[in-house]
């Protein structure tokens, strides 16, 4: 808590931050070789006011959410509003083609009529019988929202990534955890957050430039 | 203690065995000592290293037959399906039954990736990505015979509801129809339950990776994972939601197999015991065909510390356990037949045990049913060879289950005039084979370039990746992660917590 002196940092924008761009600090990364203390450190990190960070580890850990304020994602909600929809179009996918005996409507296209045919005497609407269609297109639908959104509310595919350029990411999908302060950070500081960061017990401290 | 304790077992004589019988010790899931480093080395290293001579010798056989397959393909639609034994009344015939048997096979390894993750069976994480590619290259195999199947194989889109200026649309009341979609929506969603789930690890790869292309092929298909916490949150999530898709997914897809026979009206067919007969049959087969994989690769790959004896002996088990379950649907089948008081259903199921096709029947009783009581004694969990024995009866004895229920029944329905006998023809036959050739070209393409275990949650079920900042406010779900024991409590004998410290989340199964 002691190095919490920088005053809040005016963002800098338009023409200055071009000048500057070569040597302008993306972010700060501090490696950690243990669960116990990247979580001690990022909680102290945000109780000393650091809110832009992230922590890169090689497989989830529990306990990190708390410590960097992650809020709970909004993706299950997603996923349920795909397969509400894929129940509903598999139910009236089914329900129109195969049940609608008055057909043709006027103004529907050829290749959009239905198609009712009656076979072995089985109702037009056989709602039983349309389970199986309905019931794949749910799951279908959700699955790959859940897929597709999750990578989308990551932001993935991003395949250049600044951090990249550290060779400390190098270990972070293997046996390190590397805690990230960005500069965008309203309390960042180049010496007063890496000096904060080994206080907390970083083996090793990198700023990464844009 | 008496009580069961979430620990480890701390008598561990042998670092390389966890095989233990005591309920209240957790045996360890990951051995030899592997920290999180230990387990990048092993798998990453296999796919980043130049296959050994062992590949090789299974790989190029495998694309010869794979070749084989793809040229009986290129013949039978120059031909035309007259080159098939499927003649009337036997319109199934070998392109069916192969149908079925792969797609069964695929079963196994979902219910190992999602079902057991929902129940929490931590000693998934070893063989879970292994069993998914299982399940994605048997059902590519799966899905090319029906496809071919067709007679009119170009055509074969019709299958799929669009608009068209036919303004015909598929028949949504056909059990083939509902397979379409089971069959379509299982292999999409396999294959994105699969790759999402190797993405982090194929992200270990590139930053492992010393050859420039490769690291420019890993960095794209990892999409720039960075193993940010905020990603992992949502990854954890969608990862969470999929296993409790796939879930209903994967008894659906068999159940609706199962309806291609049980709603046609055919004697031996027509029977509502058939989704879970079919569901139970497709895991047994499935695990067999796990076993068939994992017991030489975790010698082959040098895996032998991660895939354990422990999670070899549990597939066994499951395997013994659904093929009980497989061989009480054979005696209720009977049951039924006789129960019925029809004609032609006790005809058939006589046929079975007596007629043309017995000697089929009796190598799937012996296959399925016999062999594999092997399983019942631990020794023989803990040999290779009787595993093999087994799990390579019950490969056998699944197909012989599907030839029997296909054949007998389609060769003598109603009218004993129509009858006819199925014989298979040399295409037949070579094609199944080369569908291994497919099979394993695939999977062995898939253990040299891909992450073979999940190598992140592999990690997760080792001690080290549980902190221990918040024993003050302990949740439930920290409670089950964490040793309460104290040294004094394990007496004379306590863990070398700082050098190998506890092995916990692991499973008493």
């Amino acid at each position: 808590m002691t190095t919490l002196a920088a005053p809040p940092q005016p963002a800098t924008v338009g023409d200055d931050a071009f000048v500057e761009a070569p040597s302008r600090p993306f972010a700060i990364l501090a490696e950690f070789d243990n669960v116990t203390d990247v979580i001690s450190a990022t909680q102290a990190a945000y109780d000393a006011g650091y809110r832009k960070m992230d922590v890169h580890t090689p497989f989830p850990i529990h306990g990190i959410d708390e410590a960097l304020g992650v809020r709970p994602t909004i993706l299950p909600w997603i996923v349920l509003l795909a397969g509400l929809t894929g129940m509903a179009l598999g139910l009236v996918m089914t329900s129109y083609t195969m049940g609608m005996v008055d057909a043709p409507l006027p103004g529907v296209p050829v290749a959009l009529e239905p198609y009712p045919y009656l076979i072995s005497g089985k109702p037009y609407w056989s709602l039983a019988a349309y389970i199986p269609v309905i019931f794949e297109l749910t799951i279908m639908f959700s699955a790959y929202t859940a897929v597709f959104a999750m990578f989308f509310l990551n932001k993935l595919p991003m395949l250049y990534n600044p951090l990249f350029q550290s060779d400390l990411m190098r270990r972070a999908t293997d046996d390190r955890f590397v805690l990230s302060i960005e500069a965008a950070d309203r309390n960042f500081d180049e010496q007063q957050t890496a000096a904060f960061l080994k206080d907390k017990g970083a083996l090793n401290t990198d700023i990464v430039n844009y | 203690m008496a009580s069961i304790t979430p620990g480890y077992d701390a008598t561990l004589q042998d670092p390389h065995r966890n095989t233990g019988e005591d309920p209240t010790r957790r045996a360890p899931l990951v051995l030899g000592q592997l920290d999180f480093k230990g387990i990048t080395d092993k798998v990453a290293g296999v796919a980043l290293s130049w296959p050994a001579i062992w590949w090789w010798a299974i790989f190029l056989p495998s694309v010869a037959l794979a070749g084989l397959f793809f040229a009986l393909i290129g013949y039978l639609f120059a031909t035309g399906v007259g080159i098939w034994g499927n003649n009337t009344p036997n319109m199934w015939g070998f392109p069916i039954i192969n149908f079925v048997f792969w797609v069964g096979i695929g079963h196994a390894g979902t219910l190992i990736s999602a079902i057991l993750f929902l129940f929490r069976q931590n000693w998934r994480t070893s063989i879970n990505r292994f069993a998914e590619a299982m399940t994605i290259f048997a059902v590519v195999c799966a899905g090319i015979f029906p496809g071919i199947h067709v007679g009119r194989p170009w055509l074969a889109y019709w299958l799929f509801p669009y608009p068209n200026q036919m303004a015909m649309w598929p028949q949504f009341r056909s059990p083939l129809l509902w397979d379409v979609f089971a069959v379509s929506t299982y292999a999409s969603v396999s294959l994105l339950f699969w790759y999402t789930g190797m993405v982090p690890d194929i992200a270990t790869l590139r930053d492992r990776c010393k050859n420039r292309i490769g690291k420019i092929i890993y960095g794209v298909m990892s999409f720039g994972w960075t193993g940010s916490s905020r990603h992992w949150h949502r990854f954890e999530k969608a990862y969470l939601l999929l296993a409790a898709l796939c879930t209903p997914l994967v008894l659906s897809v068999h159940s609706v197999v199962s309806f291609d026979f049980a709603v046609a009206q055919l004697p031996g067919w027509h029977t509502t015991f058939f989704p879970p007969y079919f569901v139970a049959g497709a895991i047994y087969g499935g695990f067999a065909m796990v076993l068939t994989l994992a017991v030489p690769a975790r010698y082959l790959l040098g895996f032998k510390d991660i895939i354990t004896e422990r999670h070899i002996e549990n597939c066994c088990k499951v395997m013994l356990g659904t093929g009980m379950i497989v061989t009480y649907a054979y005696a209720a089948e009977f049951f039924f037949a006789w129960y019925s008081g029809h004609h032609y259903e006790r005809a058939i199921f006589l046929f079975r045990l007596f007629g043309p096709e017995s000697p089929g029947f009796w190598a799937l009783i012996v296959c399925n049913c016999v062999i594999p009581q092997l399983m019942w004694v631990k020794k023989f969990r803990l040999n290779p060879w009787t595993i093999m024995i087994a799990a390579m009866a019950v490969n056998a004895g699944m197909w012989f289950e599907r030839y029997v229920i296909v054949i007998s029944s389609l060769s003598n329905d109603f009218i004993p005039s129509s009858w006819d006998q199925f014989a298979p023809t040399w295409v037949d036959i070579w094609l199944f084979i080369g569908s291994f050739g497919l099979f394993f070209t695939n999977f062995l393409l898939f253990l040299k370039f891909l992450p073979t275990v999940a190598i992140a949650e592999a990690k997760t079920v080792t001690p080290q990746a549980h902190g221990h900042s918040h024993h003050d406010e302990m949740t439930p779900r920290d409670w089950r992660h964490t040793d309460y024991r104290t040294d004094e409590d394990l007496g004379d004998n306590p863990p070398p917590r700082d050098t190998n410290p506890a092995p916990e989340g692991g499973s008493t199964l």
